[in-house]
């Protein structure tokens, strides 16, 4: 009685989420109506005593999938105006391909057939005593292993893809090499000198820092680096700096 | 070598460690607050506080009317009228200083000829309303006869080095 | 006669009211004086003395803070979508809230002490994300939206991490009830085996917190105050104590996990005297030391370091640590057969 309460509840909000979802004027509420019904979806397989692929759906949907979602929707400049526009245009062409989905659904569902010995057909049944964790995973390790390792290869090449296609090694802006940077000392930075009486930091050309230290952490190629980094302690001769003016080179002292 | 240190060093997180040793160190060293309305810091004699106009001790206002304070203010707060008065003496019949102009500079002070004008060693003159922080000659006055002892205290301990 | 009544429904929906209330109340008041807490062991390690004015040592400071943040006005900015808007600090606060209902204080003392409770705290963590970003784009400000972006690419980032943290955990223990990963710790706390791993997830607490050195989200210099800037009164109240009740519940998870929740260092006289829940307290106060002294030593990490260490370093190592973690336990023979209920 109370689960059927509790699983009719689930059930109800689900199917009203799902519908907001595509009605929604708002793709922002969209996305969030598609989370609230992920987590009646989760609701319903708590109720059948699914406990961590509730918790998994949880994770995995809520938790990672829509947030992508709510970033991209959230980022794009949505102009409702210009949607409507298009709408009169396209929605006989919809309506066509809606049309062509029905018939073909009904088609299919009308010569579905059950299998007659579909009760004998052998599908794994948990050990009892087992969790609903552990039992899943003596069937997904041992039975599908296969199926599961082919899974994971699938989404392994599908983010290499996603990886591959979007990494632009672009010189833009000055990068750092971090583990250079942390190893820089001040030694690397600050060089001591003598200042001679009466005539300042000008006799000395102005404030120097030694020369290596402007491209000791930066990684070669990007931004205003043309050449390797200088090794520690090798003088360089003016020419060598990249992207530099004589006069500017001085630091501080200007 | 100086690879394998660095390397094991930043894997043993040794300067997160000593950024947080030298924290835990100060958790436990004697704090430095100062319970401000209760307790206050020193002051030089040369603070540059609120402002007052000084008295002779025979009670005669030290003010000529020079008006060189006046001239001197880079923020033009101080207004100067005077009239001689019926002993024959140049005397101010307005003297205000409009503390909101004012960038306590101590121009006026080092301009005044005979110590008339000073900036005292009070701070704590903050008002509810903008027209009370429009000083005019009693109230410069009063200020001076209430800060004289300190005032006075203050300009002798000043002066080797004027 | 009361036995009975407990087993009826109302019986039972009372008893867990109950036990609900005997972990927030408490819960509630530690979040008050966490805010003092932080304020006083901040000042002290920046020799100051912190709020000293309101009671004996500043203690009335949190309720006059409260009272402050209560009577103010409300300001909900134009152009902002009120019902998320108002939605979204109350999301943050109950979300902090709802996972305590799974942290065993002693053996067996969880108001609810189901099955897949490390799960439960990682999806409810991950949930955290979403106050965040609807607050930041609810509000219609620029500001507030960088913010809402930044933490929740920041937290799903440093979930990663954290999850595969907890994977080590698990294949330890060879369970995913807290109860069972505590009752795991007998003979030695997990942070000793896995010293890399505790810190690891300490740190990733931290940006999963959006705690300084991580709390860029917020950064004041470029963001004003990140996702909550348009934010006043009791929503922001709800966002700050949300945020506090947080770091309860990220140093709770740490607590439990490697710390060896409710058990006593070691199992003998001295230290078995004093009762489990108060070990675990004493756990938990001393993570949120830790996190409060991090703040006042560290200065704010830049976005892209702050990325990089998550997925470059954390990452990676975690992962490592895991399958390191397998073949120990499944080479000694070690690897606990689990699953049984």
């Amino acid at each position: 009685m109370m689960t059927q309460i509790v699983f009719y509840v689930f059930a109800t909000v689900l199917v009203l989420s799902a519908g907001m979802v595509v009605s929604a004027r708002n793709p922002v509420h969209s996305v969030l109506f598609l989370i609230l019904a992920f987590f009646n979806a989760a609701g319903l397989f708590l109720v059948a005593g699914a406990e961590f692929l509730a918790m998994i759906l949880v994770i995995v949907y809520v938790g990672a999938v829509a947030v992508l979602f709510l970033f991209v929707v959230m980022m794009l400049d949505v102009r409702f105006a210009q949607m409507r526009e298009g709408l009169q245009r396209y929605a006989p062409f919809g309506a066509a391909v809606g049309l062509v989905l029905l018939a073909e659904l009904a088609l299919a569902f009308s010569h579905w057939q059950v299998a007659e010995d579909i009760g004998s057909v052998p599908h794994v049944v948990a050990a009892p005593g087992r969790t609903n964790t552990a039992a899943l995973g003596d069937v997904l390790y041992t039975h599908y292993v296969f199926l599961f390792e082919a899974c994971g290869l699938v989404l392994l090449v599908a983010m290499i893809g996603a990886i591959v296609l979007t990494l632009r090694e672009r010189p833009m802006g000055r990068r750092q090499n971090i583990d250079r940077q942390h190893e820089r000392t001040a030694a690397d930075t600050l060089a001591m000198m003598t200042v001679p009486l009466g005539q300042g930091v000008a006799a000395n050309g102005g404030f120097r820092r030694p020369e290596h230290s402007y491209y000791i952490a930066s990684v070669p190629g990007s931004y205003g680096v043309t050449e390797e980094p200088v090794p520690q302690g090798r003088p360089v001769d003016e020419t060598r700096r990249g992207g530099h003016g004589t006069e500017n080179h001085g630091g501080l002292a200007q | 070598m100086g690879y394998l240190d660095r390397t094991v060093r930043s894997f043993l997180l040794a300067e997160l460690v000593a950024g947080m040793g030298a924290t835990l160190r100060a958790f436990f060293k004697p704090k430095v607050t100062i319970n401000y309305p209760y307790e206050k810091g020193p002051l030089s004699p040369r603070f540059r506080g609120e402002h007052a106009l000084r008295r002779y001790p025979n009670g005669e206002e030290r003010c000529i009317a020079c008006k060189l304070c006046e001239a001197t203010c880079p923020a033009e707060a101080i207004t100067i009228e005077s009239e001689p008065r019926d002993d024959g003496s140049r005397r101010t019949t307005r003297y205000d200083i409009d503390m909101t102009k004012c960038i306590y500079c101590g121009l006026c002070e080092e301009a005044c000829p005979v110590d008339a004008i000073v900036e005292g060693p009070n701070y704590e003159f903050a008002t509810e309303t903008r027209e009370e922080l429009m000083y005019n000659k009693d109230k410069l006055l009063a200020n001076g006869d209430r800060w004289e002892s300190v005032l006075a205290r203050r300009l002798e301990l000043d002066a080797p080095y004027r | 006669m009361a036995h009975f009544f407990l087993h009826t429904l109302i019986g039972q929906v009372i008893l867990t009211v109950l036990e609900a209330l005997a972990v927030l109340v408490p819960l509630l008041l530690g979040v008050a004086y966490l805010t003092l807490a932080e304020r006083k062991v901040m000042a002290a390690m920046q020799l100051r003395k912190g709020p000293n004015v309101n009671g004996p040592f500043g203690v009335l400071q949190a309720f006059a803070d409260a009272i402050k943040m209560i009577t103010k006005e409300t300001v909900i900015p134009s152009g902002a979508n009120r019902f998320l808007f108002l939605f979204a600090p109350f999301l943050t606060f109950s979300l902090a809230m709802t996972a305590w209902a799974v942290i065993p204080t002693n053996d067996g003392w969880a108001v609810a002490n189901i099955n897949v409770g490390v799960l439960y705290l990682l999806a409810i963590s991950s949930l955290g994300v979403y106050g965040v970003l609807i607050a930041g784009w609810a509000s219609n400000s620029k500001y507030a939206f960088l913010g809402g972006l930044r933490a929740a690419a920041q937290m799903v980032s440093y979930e990663v991490s954290i999850g595969l943290v907890i994977v080590s955990v698990l294949l330890a223990v060879g369970s995913l009830n807290l109860n069972d990963i505590v009752l795991a710790q007998r003979h030695v706390w997990f942070c000793l085996p896995m010293f890399p791993m505790f810190i690891i997830f300490f740190i990733s607490a931290l940006a999963e917190t959006n705690r300084a050195p991580f709390d860029l989200p917020e950064g004041e210099s470029e963001l004003v105050a990140g996702f909550f800037v348009e934010y006043s009164a009791l929503a922001f109240g709800l966002f700050f104590l949300g945020e506090y009740a947080n770091m309860f519940l990220m140093s709770g998870m740490v607590s439990i996990l490697f710390l060896g929740g409710w058990l006593p260092p070691i199992g003998i006289a001295p230290f078995t005297w004093i009762p489990g829940p108060l070990w675990l307290i004493a756990k938990i106060l001393f993570c949120l030391f830790v996190f409060i002294w991090v703040r006042a030593t560290f200065p704010r990490y830049r976005y892209d370091q702050l990325m990089r260490l998550g997925w470059k370093v954390f990452l990676p190592l975690s992962l490592v640590w895991m399958v390191l973690t397998a073949g120990f336990l499944l080479a000694t023979g070690l690897l606990p057969q689990g699953g049984a209920s």
